[in-house]
C-alpha cells in the first residue's frame, strides 16, 4: 500500500494508467480501460493486455472488483454468417513470454450487475484471478462511452 | 440381436430415404422449388415490410430510407462489447464524412425491444453521433425486419441475458439495393472507403 501511495504522489499513475502491483512478479498489464456506463442497469466492460513475463504458464480464471457483483471473462465470437455471440471464456492460459489482448469484439471482462455507474475520468480497482492463487491488481481508467481503445 | 428381416427393412428404408433426399435436392436446386442464390443477403429496402418507431417516437419504415444511402445494423443497448464498438465506429465515420454525412442514413435496430424501451433507446443514442437513429418495434415487427435483412438473432436466458445477433453493418445504395456489408472485424478505414464509394459513385 505504501508503494501505491508513493506512486500516486509521484504522479506515476498518470503516465502509466494501468500498472499492476509489484507484489506478484511475472505479469504485466497495460492499456486497461473501461467505457463509461449509462447508469448501472446495463453491464459494463473492461479491456486490457495481460503479458506473462515470468517463466511459468499462468492461467487466468476470472476477475473480481467492487464495482460489479458479477464480473466475468467473456469472449465474443463472430461466425461465418456474421452472427456474434458472447460466452464465458473459460480458463485462459498465458504461456511464458506470451500476452493476451482483451479488446473490443473479442475477449473482454463483462462487468455484470454494476454496483455504481462507471464515470468518465475516474478509475477503479480490479483483481485478475489466476489458478495459482497469485492474483493481480489493476487500476482501470474509465474513458468516454464512445472510446474504442485505451488511447482515444 | 438384429434379425435378417429387420436388416432388410432397415436397408429398404435407407434406400427410400436416400431416394427421397435426392428427389428433394432436385426439387430445390433444378426443379420448381429452385430459389435465387445467395439467400443470406438482405432484400432491397424497397421490398422489406416492417414498421417501427425511432428513438424520438417517430414512425419509420425501410421505404422512408430511400433517396439516401443507408447504414443499418442490429444490436441491443445492454450489449457491452460489440454494439458500443460499432456505434463508435459509425460515429467516427459520420464525423470524418463531415458535410457528406447528411447524404447518409445511419440506423441502429434493437433486437431486444422489451428491455430497450423508447426511453432506453433515447438515452443510449444520446451518447453517439446525433444523426444515428435508434429504431425499435414490436417483437413481430422486429422479426419481420430480421427476415427482410436475412439476419438472425436469439435471446439468451436468465435475468441478465445477452443476445446473439448479426453484427455486420449493412450499407445500402440510395435506391435501396445492398451495396456492401462491413464486418465487425474489418478495418475501420476500409469501412469508410466503402461508404465513400456509395456516396460518390
Amino acid at each position: 500500500m505504501k508503494r501505491h501511495l508513493l506512486a500516486l504522489s509521484l504522479g506515476i499513475f498518470a503516465s502509466f494508467p494501468a500498472i499492476g502491483s509489484a507484489d506478484q512478479p511475472g505479469l504485466e498489464v497495460e492499456q486497461a480501460w473501461s467505457r463509461a456506463s449509462m447508469g448501472n442497469d446495463r453491464p459494463g466492460v473492461a479491456y486490457m493486455v495481460v503479458r506473462n513475463t515470468g517463466s511459468e504458464t499462468r492461467t487466468l480464471i476470472g476477475a473480481k472488483t467492487d464495482i460489479a457483483m458479477m464480473p466475468q471473462i467473456h469472449r465474443t465470437t463472430t461466425g461465418a454468417s456474421g452472427v456474434s455471440q458472447m460466452a464465458p471464456a473459460g480458463d485462459i492460459e498465458i504461456q511464458p513470454g506470451a500476452e493476451i489482448a482483451l479488446a473490443p469484439g473479442g475477449l473482454h471482462i463483462m462487468l455484470m450487475k454494476l454496483t455504481q455507474p462507471l464515470i468518465e475520468g475516474e478509475s477503479y480497482g480490479l483483481t485478475l484471478l489466476f489458478k495459482n492463487g497469485h492474483d493481480f491488481e489493476v487500476s482501470v481508467p474509465i474513458l468516454s462511452p464512445t472510446a474504442r481503445n485505451a488511447n482515444p | 440381436m438384429i434379425s435378417r428381416r429387420s436388416v432388410a427393412a432397415y436397408l429398404g428404408g435407407g434406400a427410400a430415404l436416400a431416394g427421397g433426399v435426392l428427389a428433394l435436392g432436385w426439387w430445390q436446386v433444378d426443379g420448381p422449388g429452385a430459389k435465387n442464390p445467395a439467400p443470406l443477403l438482405p432484400l432491397p429496402l424497397s421490398e422489406m415490410s416492417f414498421s417501427m418507431q425511432d428513438h424520438t417516437g417517430k414512425e419509420v419504415t425501410p421505404q422512408g430510407l430511400l433517396g439516401k444511402a443507408s447504414l443499418v445494423f442490429f444490436g441491443y443497448t445492454f450489449c457491452p462489447d460489440v454494439c458500443p464498438t460499432t456505434l463508435s465506429d459509425i460515429t467516427v465515420w459520420l464525423n470524418e464524412l463531415g458535410e457528406d454525412a447528411a447524404l447518409l442514413n445511419a440506423i441502429f435496430i434493437t433486437v431486444d425491444p422489451e428491455r430497450d424501451t423508447q426511453a432506453a433507446m433515447a438515452q443510449y443514442m444520446g451518447y453517439f453521433h446525433p444523426d444515428i437513429r435508434g429504431w425499435r418495434g414490436s417483437l413481430a415487427e422486429t422479426d419481420k425486419a430480421i427476415a427482410g435483412f436475412n439476419a438472425s438473432y436469439s435471446l439468451g436466458e436468465g435475468e441478465d441475458y445477452t443476445v446473439e445477433h448479426s453484427s455486420s453493418v449493412f450499407l445500402f445504395q440510395p435506391d435501396g439495393r445492398l451495396a456492401a456489408m462491413i464486418d465487425l472485424h474489418e478495418d475501420r478505414e476500409q469501412g469508410l472507403a466503402k461508404i465513400r464509394r456509395v456516396l460518390q459513385p
